[in-house]
């Protein structure tokens, strides 16, 4: 730290703690701004999710629109998407979360749709015979057994939103990737590596606790879907 | 006017297919850029993951670095390996940034293929291994005809994921100083003018699109007759690795 301090005499230094100090205000507020965009386009994606997820998994016609729709949208690159949509929607927070929920539409369908799929039958013949109402077995049956596929896909999908975010700063949104995309700008990197380090770390966050969360809620099985 | 009209005026136009500006020659280095870069991370990571699949040691390693890989913003990554290599970063000089944007997407396009390419390894069945043996295999036709061909799919699968997002990040590489159809868009920021911009996130939408299908159609190709799967199911793609999830775009 000393020594990066000397050395910052001559040039820019990766870290400047003396920015860090002065810009804690700056720094949370991005970082809030950046949990905030991903919290509305996860938890948005899944309410669209679910009901498609739903759709496709019991309806063999409309499974494979989905997907392709899904799919599409999917690989279009999120700067492609965002600035298409700029001439239409603005530098909004709207435009940022039409690609944010776009990207995690497949992620989250597909494992939906995986999760209940591998419901074994003889689970659901079960049911039935107990006398389970199609929405009972649905709602207690069904939609339980597929917990550790869906959260693995909500696991990805948050991380794979928390790195989409810091493109958004292009779009005068962004989160921590506003304080990459201004360590870039003005050719400083204290910002650069501030964003970065905090982006990865929230990642991780999330991940991790996501992971917990299932195992608290599905206790009977043992992290399945982890890897 | 409206904008759909002048976004096709803008593509009609003689002198944006003219030059180092236009479009032919930004789609080429677009190609060329996200080629050489999956080239290059193609060598590293296919051994590296095939080895570890084969020999199974480092299993978690190969794992993991995918969802390291995943963590790590590649917007991020861009802005990291233009510091580190050097190019004075923001300033608009086309074709400065072409090493720190090689560096970038060499590295965004190993994981997905190392960790691919080990499950693919590892899911060939111990029992088809046995039987390889017992039919008097030796080790390097076990490898070579037994368990490369069927994890094939996989690794195509993993090739697959790094190609689609290799192209979408090489748009984000014009922001550090590089060339490519990115130009269009980063420049139609900075001039406000929204018909190019909206021209060039539709030719990199096509693009991306192409690549996608292509590669999925070269996966289904390299999937051998025996396992093709009667009915498409998911069957190929175990729960929480995004195995054949397209690429996360950029």
């Amino acid at each position: 730290m000393l020594a990066t301090g000397v050395l910052g005499a001559v040039e820019d230094p990766w870290i400047r703690w003396s920015w860090i100090s002065g810009h804690v205000d700056v720094i949370t507020a991005a970082l809030v701004q950046h949990i905030q965009l991903t919290l509305i386009a996860v938890v948005l994606g899944l309410v669209i999710a679910v009901p498609l997820g739903l759709v496709a998994w019991r309806s063999r016609i409309l499974r494979g629109p989905i997907f392709s729709l899904t799919g599409i949208l999917y690989t279009i690159p999120s700067l492609a998407l965002f600035s298409a949509l700029v001439p239409f929607t603005g530098f909004t927070i709207l435009t940022a979360e039409i690609g944010l929920v776009s990207y995690t539409l497949l992620i989250l369908i597909r494992n939906i749709v995986v999760g209940l799929t591998s419901v074994p039958d003889d689970v659901r013949e079960a049911a039935r015979g107990m006398g389970y109402r199609p929405l009972a077995e649905l709602v207690q049956i069904d939609l339980p057994l597929a917990i550790p596929a869906i959260v693995a896909g909500l696991r990805i999908a948050t991380v794979t939103t928390i790195g989409l975010v810091t493109v958004t700063a292009l779009i005068g949104e962004g989160g921590l990737g506003s304080l990459i995309y201004d360590g870039l700008l003005r050719d400083f990197k204290t910002p650069l590596v501030v964003g970065t380090a905090l982006s990865v770390a929230l990642a991780f966050v999330a991940d991790l606790g996501l992971a917990g969360a299932q195992r608290l809620i599905t206790p009977w099985s043992r992290a399945r879907a982890t890897i | 006017m409206n904008f759909a009209n002048q976004v096709l005026q803008w593509f009609l136009d003689g002198a944006h297919w003219q030059g180092d500006g236009g479009i032919p020659h930004r789609t080429l280095e677009h190609v060329a850029m996200s080629g050489a870069s999956m080239l290059a991370a193609a060598m590293i990571a296919l051994p590296v993951g095939i080895a570890i699949g084969h020999f199974g040691k480092g299993g978690n390693l190969a794992i993991n670095l995918s969802n390291i890989g995943r963590a790590i913003p590649s917007f991020a990554l861009l802005v990291l390996a233009a510091q580190l290599f050097g190019i004075a970063a923001g300033s608009q000089v086309v074709g400065f940034g072409a090493v720190p944007a090689f560096v970038a997407l060499v590295a965004l396009a190993i994981p997905p293929m190392v960790t691919n390419s080990y499950i693919g390894m590892r899911e060939v069945d111990a029992d088809v291994r046995e039987a390889a043996r017992g039919m008097g295999m030796r080790e390097r036709a076990v490898l070579l005809r037994v368990e490369l061909p069927i994890a094939l799919p996989l690794i195509m699968a993993g090739i697959r994921t790094s190609a689609v997002n290799v192209v979408a990040t090489a748009t984000l590489a014009a922001l550090v100083a590089w060339g490519g159809l990115g130009r269009f868009i980063v420049d139609g920021f900075g001039l406000q003018d929204y018909p190019m911009l909206f021209a060039g996130a539709i030719m990199v939408a096509i693009l991306s699109l192409i690549v996608e299908f292509s590669l999925a159609g070269a996966q289904r190709l390299a999937t051998p007759a025996g396992l093709r799967p009667s009915k498409p199911i998911h069957k190929e793609e175990p729960l929480g690795t995004a195995l054949d999830t397209a690429a996360v775009a950029a």
